[in-house]
């Protein structure tokens, strides 16, 4: 079995940084990565986008190029379409590619797996014609595929984004429903002093909110009670807002809460946890270098925590830096101007955070509402669980398969995890989370019965 | 904190600690459990959901006979079906060899006076099991078996137990047993217990205790691993073993396959951890898929594995401690123990609360692998039946 002292998972900006800034330093490098080219979902397919589609998707997107030409560049191996199904504790990593698997072993791991969005359950939500602001502008970024009569719906810096960009793609969407609350305004101006260093973001956010209006795109402000009303499909939105109910009616709905941490590595690797009150998420505990609570185990980017692509590509140079100066390399300068570019670079989360926060529709959603799409699991009959004594979300998985079908919980665990902890009066920190149990992603049968890590295993007795 | 003495204390929320604690609540005792993690937090909630008398070691056969007993009319012991349904279990033969083993074994329960597990010619088999591969030539059925959800079971043994007054401590580790005066304390990191009569049901985590009653024993923590298909189309009703590799194989109601069948992940009882080894799940992989090649198709969603405690000889405790009066054993069921359940539950409510079984218990004593502790000890003064 080959062995590196540094195996990164995932290509986007934090693992492209990463990887480029530890092969640097003379440590062999391995980057595995899910898509067939660098760049994450934040810098999809940014090698094969034209000059049009990087127009229409703007300059940040455009600054991924680097990313991916300094890996190309770098010494670091890059294996693309590789899926990691297995991590143990001996750091073993087991991995799909072209239909079989593989092992590799590694002194240090980088997990840059990044964010997903946050669960949104509320009526309708997976009828067909419903998707996500993400999935969206995925569809975009690959194919220049854009939805017609789209309707957004929710909250978060990510759907201007992605609205302002299907303004420049020439499809404006149908209708903006945010899900912001007019009390949030107030609350998120608080942190406006402390959020001048990222000007910056604040002015780009603004832009965006401008080039919205200037469309012509009808946005509607503090809506709630949002359902999707269909039989077989999508054929409206429903919600109260400016104190009566609207309906607006379309084939294509694209939601959005936010996006939160990818627990699944550092949860399958048994790294310790804690629920983040401002971004409403479990994040790995994690030290100052990004180092989790199991040694040489590092989180960069968006994994440990919310912040963006720019801190993402910071943070996975720092962890580079950190695993350099751990393999006994000599050090590199400039960790404190990263540092405190970081610091500066984070200074509009927390009124990001007060503004975007979730909102109650889907931290809450009512009895009837499915949490688990794969098992068909409502809010309800989780609710019924813990009235039974179901102290957490691991026993209610047991007792209704909530979580076991085949997304493993990614769909629904947070969701799950809240409403456990509403009903009991709790907070999600004491709740905790779904235990994340090998494969990560689906593996045939066929592929497990042809699998030769090509080592001895360890002893089933320790 | 000291609370008052009951009539007895359990150590151990799974599913026997909770069907003893049940049992004894239904003759009357106060009964409190603890539990050191959650109830069905190991082996009982995450085991294979077996309920099987097929294949039993033979001193196991009268016990789980009764416990099956128990098994088919569940819904009116808990209120709660458990997800048990009825179905052959089946081990198939892939040599003719292998069937003259399983026709052997078949004769001597009949001579023991059991006629539960059947020979199955070649289109018998297919008759059961339409999917099974070509080369398969019979197998031994016991087919008034059946499967049941394990956590849903377990956590019905709990509501019922604690309906009748049994009091669950759990996030609560029974640090030490003593003996003072006539009662036992038994010292946790949420205050002291103390109790009339003590149970161990603390699977892999049992020894500790055995040791501290005096009664030091080997029990091996082990995580057998099971892993979980998607959704499939119906292709099997029965619960499949193998006569020679190991191997469980069942197809759920909603049309997922559990594969289970002894191969041992990494168990870390200190930490409540267990790892799957794949290297040794590609041969779980190989046997499913030679004995049903529909399964060449099917896709692995999760594995898991629960930590068990497994004794040097594969069966059970089930016995009165040799050398404290009154303190009772019901651990090391060795991945086997989940159809026992509702028997052993019935046996030790029993004990406890008459100080004797009819039950035929002499193979399972703790005094086996404590011959010293047995001589030099107080002795029991238990009737224990007849061995099988």
């Amino acid at each position: 079995m080959k062995s590196y002292d540094v195996v990164v998972i995932g290509a986007g900006p934090a693992g492209m940084a990463a990887a480029v800034e530890t092969s640097r330093a003379g440590l062999s490098t391995l980057v595995l990565d899910e898509q067939q080219r660098p760049g994450g979902q934040i810098y999809r397919d940014i090698e094969a986008s034209d000059a049009t589609r990087r127009g229409i998707l703007g300059q940040d997107y455009q600054s991924g190029a680097d990313l991916a030409a300094a890996l190309r560049g770098s010494t670091a191996e890059y294996l693309p379409g590789a899926v990691v199904w297995n991590i143990d504790s001996a750091k073993q990593i087991d991995f799909s590619v072209r239909g079989g698997s593989q092992s590799v072993k590694a002194a240090h791991i980088v997990v840059a797996t990044g964010a997903i969005e946050r669960p949104t359950p509320m009526p309708g939500w997976t009828l067909p014609g419903v998707t996500t602001v993400g999935a969206v502008q995925i569809l975009l970024k690959t194919s220049g595929v854009v939805l017609e009569d789209l309707v957004m719906v929710g909250s978060g810096p990510l759907l201007w984004l992605a609205a302002t960009q299907m303004i420049a793609a020439g499809t404006p969407p149908k209708a903006i429903v945010e899900t912001v609350p007019k009390a949030r305004y107030r609350a998120a101006a608080k942190h406006l002093a402390r959020a001048i260093p990222g000007w910056r973001y604040l002015a780009k956010g603004f832009a965006m909110i401008r080039a919205v209006k200037r469309a012509g795109v009808p946005v509607h402000r503090d809506a709630e009670e949002i359902a999707i009303d269909g039989v077989v499909a999508a054929e409206a939105v429903s919600f109260t807002s400016d104190g009566r109910r609207h309906r607006i009616e379309t084939a294509h709905v694209a939601l959005h809460q936010g996006v939160v941490p990818n627990q699944q590595i550092t949860r399958l690797m048994n790294c310790e946890h804690r629920f983040d009150a401002g971004q409403r998420a479990f994040l790995p505990v994690v030290d100052a270098s990004f180092e989790t609570s199991v040694e040489n185990v590092f989180v960069a980017g968006d994994g440990a925590g919310i912040g963006g692509a720019r801190a993402a590509a910071m943070r996975g140079r720092l962890v580079a830096m950190r695993i350099a100066e751990k393999a006994g390399k000599p050090a590199t300068d400039g960790r404190e101007k990263l540092e405190a570019a970081l610091r500066r670079d984070a200074a509009v989360r927390p009124l990001l955070e007060a503004l975007y926060a979730p909102s109650e529709d889907v931290l809450s959603p009512a009895d009837g509402t499915l949490v688990c799409r794969c098992e068909e699991i409502t809010a309800g009959q989780i609710r019924e669980a813990v009235a039974l004594g179901a102290p957490g979300p691991n026993q209610v998985k047991s007792f209704l398969r909530a979580g076991m079908g085949p997304c493993q919980g990614r769909m629904c665990g947070l969701a799950v995890s809240e409403i456990i902890a509403a009903a009991k009066g709790e907070e999600p920190s004491s709740v905790d989370y779904y235990r994340i149990r090998p494969p990560l992603k689906p593996l045939l049968l066929s592929e497990l019965a042809a699998f030769e890590p090509g080592e001895a295993p360890r002893a089933a007795a320790e | 904190m000291a609370n008052r003495t009951v009539d007895l204390v359990v150590v151990g929320g799974g599913i026997h600690g909770c069907s003893a604690a049940l049992h004894a609540a239904m003759r009357g005792l106060e009964v409190v459990v603890l539990e050191k993690d959650t109830v069905a937090r190991h082996a009982s909630g995450v085991n294979a959901g077996g309920v099987r008398r097929l294949g039993r070691e033979f001193p196991e056969v009268p016990i789980s006979q009764r416990s099956m007993e128990i098994w088919h009319r569940i819904g009116d012991l808990l209120d709660d079906d458990c997800g048990f349904q009825r179905a052959p279990q089946i081990k198939v033969a892939e040599t003719e060899a292998d069937l003259d083993r399983l026709k052997a074994r078949a004769a001597h329960l009949r001579a023991m006076g059991f006629d539960h597990e059947v020979v199955l010619d070649r289109d018998e088999l297919r008759g059961h099991l339409p999917a099974v591969s070509d080369h398969c030539v019979g197998g031994l059925a016991s087919l008034d078996d059946g499967f049941a959800l394990p956590y849903q079971t377990t956590f019905a043994f709990q509501r019922k137990a604690r309906s009748l007054g049994v009091r669950f401590e759990e996030n609560c580790r029974a640090r030490t047993v003593e003996r003072v005066g006539a009662d036992f304390r038994v010292t946790t990191d949420r205050g002291v217990f103390t109790s009339r009569k003590l149970l161990n049901c603390g699977g892999a985590w049992a020894g500790e205790i055995a040791r501290q009653l005096g009664e030091a024993v080997s029990v091996e923590p082990t995580a057998p691993m099971m892993l979980v298909t998607s959704r499939m189309p119906r292709f099997c009703n029965a619960v499949v073993g193998n006569q020679t590799r190991p191997l469980s194989f069942k197809q759920m109601q909603n049309g997922t396959v559990v594969i289970g069948g002894g191969r041992r992940g990494r168990a870390l009882p200190d930490t409540n951890v267990s790892e799957l080894i794949f290297s040794e799940l590609r041969q779980t992989a190989e046997t499913a898929m030679a004995i049903f090649p529909i399964m060449r198709g099917a896709t692995i969603v999760r594995s898991w594995a629960g930590i068990e405690g497994r004794m040097p000889d594969g069966i059970p405790v089930i016995s009165p401690s040799s050398t404290e009066e009154g303190a009772y054993h019901a651990f090391g069921f060795s991945s086997h123990g989940f159809q026992l359940g509702p028997g052993v539950g019935e046996i030790m409510g029993e004990l406890v609360a008459t100080g004797r079984t009819n039950a035929p218990i002499a193979p399972f004593s703790i005094t086996r692998f404590t011959p010293e502790a047995g001589a030099s000890g107080s002795s029991p003064t238990h009737s224990q039946g007849i061995s099988a």
